[in-house]
C-alpha cells in the first residue's frame, strides 16, 4: 500500500512538473555582475576598471598569446657591460598595416638609475609601463630612497604575475636595464608576460630574438665598454635592417650608468645592404 | 602447351607482384619520364588526405609525424663554397636520430643540402643525382649546377600542393660558371645566391653569418664562420643539434671537413674564447643569473 501511494505521489509529481514545464516561465534576466577587481594602486583606477567591464562580453580567450605578427616585429635589445646597461626600442609604432608614428619611444625610466622598455599589445603596453613607473615614484618619494633594480624587476613581475590572473591580463614584454645606485654593478631583466623573470647578460624580445641572440651569443663579453656595447647593437640592428620583413624606422637607445639615464645618439639612416 | 602455360603462369615467388606487365614496363622504361609513378593511396584526393594525415601544425595528433627541423648553410665565396649542416632529426617533440647526413653528395663535385621532410629530400636529390649522370652520358659533358638545380625545381613543382616538403641547397663549382649556388624549396621557389641557410634554425645562422660575411674570406675563415653559425643555430634552436657536417666544394670537387660532435666544441668556445657568456659552467647557481 505505501509502496503503491510512493509511486502515485512519484507520478503526481512527474505530472505537475511537465505541467510547470509547458507553462510560459519567465526566467529571470541574467543580472550583470559587477567585479570589485584588484585594481592597480594609483593613476587610472576608474579607467581601466570600466574598460574591464566592457570587455566582458567579448573576451573568449583569456590569454591572448602574443602571435600578432606586429607584435613580434617590435624590436627590444639589451646589452649589459662592465658599467653599463644599454636598453634599445624599436621607433615604428605599428597598427596592423600601418606605421601610425616613426619616431615612438617604447621606454620609460622607472627612477633615476632604472630603465624599462616594453613591447606587446596596443594599449596595454604605456598603461602597464606608466603604472609601474608612478609606483616606483611613489616609493621614492615615501621612502627617500630608490628601489634597486632588482627589487624593481621583481616589483614588476609580481604585478605581471597578478594580471596573468585576472579577467584581462596585460599582454606586455619587457626588458629592464639599471645600474645598482650602491654597488654600481649593472643588470638587465628579461620578462614576458606570462611573468617570466629572467636575469641576463643580453636580451631581446620578439622577432629580435632569432637574429640578435646568436650575434650577441658571439661578440658579447661582460666586461665591454660602452663604446664597444653600442657597436655590439649596431651589429644587431644591422642584421635585424637585412633580414626582417619591415622596416621599424630605426632605435631609441639609451644607456643607465651610475650617473643616470642618458641619450645615444643612434644613426638610423645607415643602409644596410644584403651579402 | 608448356609454352603458354610458362607464358602465363609465374614461379611462386613472384606470384604476389603488384605491378600488371604494363606497369612494369612503365617503371622499366629506358628513357625515364621526368617524374617517376608511384603508388597512390587509394582515396578520392590524395594530397589532401596526406596534408590532413601530416599537418601536425593544423592538427598536433596527426598519425605521421615528418622530420622537419633543421640548419643548413652554404655561401659562396672567394675560395669556393661552404655548406654546413647539423645532423639533428625530429619528429614533433621527439629527437629521430642525431647523426643524419644531411648533406647529399649528388656527384663528386655538386653537393645538395637536406631541409624539410628528410624522405623527400632523400628520394629526390638521390633521383638528381640519377639525372645528372644520364645528363652525362648524354651529352658527354657534366652538367651544370644551373641545370641541375634547375631539373629538381621542375620536379618538386611538377609535385607542387601534394604535400612534398624539402628546403635544399644545390652547391657546385663547374669551369663555365665559378662557384654556383642554388636555393630551391617544394614551393617551388628557386634562387641563385652567395649565401642561404634554411631550416629552423636559419635565423640563428643568419645573424652570425651575416655579421662577418665578405666574399674574399679566407678558406680557414670561411669553415670557421660556417661551423660556428651553425654552432649558434644548434644552440639556440631545439630542433637542431648532434653533429656539424663540413664540406668545402671547389672547382677540383667537394672535399669533407668533418662531422665533429657539437658539445666539445660548445665548451671549448665558451671557455676559450669567453662567448656564450649568458651560459653559467658554475655548479653553485653564480651571481650573474640569479634573479
Amino acid at each position: 500500500m505505501e509502496d503503491d501511494s510512493g509511486h502515485l505521489n512519484s507520478l503526481a509529481r512527474a505530472c505537475l512538473v511537465s505541467l510547470q514545464a509547458e507553462a510560459p516561465v519567465r526566467v529571470p534576466r541574467r543580472r550583470q555582475f559587477k567585479l570589485q577587481l584588484p585594481c592597480p594602486a594609483i593613476g587610472n583606477d576608474e579607467n581601466r576598471a570600466s574598460q574591464r567591464n566592457l570587455k566582458l562580453a567579448r573576451t573568449t580567450a583569456y590569454h591572448p598569446s602574443l602571435t600578432k605578427q606586429s607584435a613580434k616585429m617590435e624590436v627590444l635589445l639589451g646589452i649589459t657591460g662592465k658599467d653599463f646597461t644599454i636598453i634599445a626600442a624599436s621607433k615604428a609604432a605599428m597598427r596592423g598595416a600601418t606605421i601610425l608614428k616613426a619616431s615612438d619611444d617604447k621606454t620609460r625610466s622607472l627612477n633615476k638609475h632604472t630603465l624599462m622598455a616594453f613591447s606587446g599589445e596596443a594599449g596595454d603596453t604605456v598603461q602597464f609601463a606608466e603604472y609601474t613607473q608612478a609606483n616606483a615614484q611613489l616609493y621614492s618619494m615615501r621612502n627617500g630612497t630608490d628601489l634597486s633594480p632588482s627589487a624593481l624587476a621583481n616589483f614588476v613581475r609580481g604585478e605581471l604575475a597578478t594580471s596573468l590572473r585576472s579577467r584581462k591580463p596585460y599582454n606586455v614584454n619587457l626588458l629592464l636595464g639599471g645600474v645598482d645606485p650602491i654597488t654600481h654593478k649593472p643588470s638587465l631583466y628579461w620578462l614576458d608576460y606570462l611573468a617570466s623573470l629572467a636575469k641576463v647578460p643580453y636580451a631581446a624580445h620578439g622577432y629580435a630574438q632569432y637574429y640578435c641572440l646568436s650575434i650577441l651569443d658571439k661578440h658579447h663579453h661582460p666586461d665591454i665598454t660602452l663604446h664597444q656595447g653600442i657597436k655590439l647593437l649596431n651589429l644587431c640592428t644591422d642584421e635585424l635592417k637585412r633580414r626582417l620583413p619591415i622596416d621599424f624606422k630605426g632605435m631609441t637607445v639609451k644607456a643607465v650608468t651610475k650617473d643616470g639615464i642618458i641619450d645615444i645618439e643612434f644613426d638610423d639612416d645607415k643602409v644596410v645592404k644584403m651579402a | 602447351m608448356d609454352a603458354l602455360v610458362a607464358r602465363y603462369s609465374r614461379p611462386a615467388y613472384q606470384q604476389n607482384e603488384l605491378f600488371s606487365e604494363e606497369e612494369q614496363q612503365d617503371l622499366c622504361e629506358t628513357q625515364p619520364p621526368l617524374s617517376l609513378k608511384f603508388a597512390m593511396p587509394p582515396v578520392a584526393h590524395p594530397s589532401s588526405w596526406l596534408r590532413a594525415a601530416t599537418d601536425d601544425r593544423a592538427n598536433p595528433s596527426c598519425p605521421i609525424k615528418i622530420a622537419h627541423g633543421t640548419t643548413t648553410l652554404a655561401f659562396r665565396f672567394q675560395g669556393g663554397i661552404v655548406v654546413a649542416t647539423d645532423s639533428r632529426a625530429t619528429a614533433g617533440n621527439w629527437i629521430a636520430s642525431q647523426t643524419v647526413k644531411k648533406v647529399i653528395e649528388i656527384n663528386s663535385d655538386l653537393l645538395g643540402t637536406m631541409a624539410g621532410g628528410a624522405a623527400d629530400c632523400q628520394y629526390w636529390l638521390a633521383w638528381l643525382g640519377m639525372q645528372c649522370r644520364l645528363h652525362e652520358l648524354r651529352h658527354k659533358r657534366r652538367i651544370s649546377v644551373a641545370a641541375a638545380s634547375k631539373i629538381l625545381a621542375n620536379l618538386v613543382y611538377q609535385y607542387k600542393g601534394m604535400g612534398l616538403s624539402m628546403g635544399t641547397m644545390c652547391a657546385g663549382v663547374t669551369k663555365e660558371e665559378g662557384p654556383a649556388l642554388y636555393y630551391i624549396d617544394s614551393d617551388g621557389t628557386r634562387l641563385a645566391g652567395n649565401l642561404f641557410c634554411v631550416g629552423s634554425g636559419q635565423t640563428f645562422a643568419y645573424g652570425v653569418l651575416d655579421a662577418e660575411y665578405r666574399y674574399d674570406l679566407t678558406v680557414e675563415e670561411a669553415l670557421e664562420l660556417g661551423s660556428r653559425s651553425i654552432l649558434a643555430a644548434t644552440h639556440r634552436d631545439a630542433y637542431s643539434g648532434g653533429f656539424i657536417n663540413l664540406y668545402h666544394v671547389k672547382e677540383s670537387g667537394w672535399e669533407k671537413h668533418g662531422f665533429n660532435d657539437t658539445n666539445p666544441i660548445f665548451w671549448r668556445t665558451k671557455l676559450e674564447k669567453g662567448e656564450f657568456s649568458n651560459v653559467t659552467s658554475d655548479f653553485n647557481e653564480d651571481d650573474s643569473t640569479r634573479v
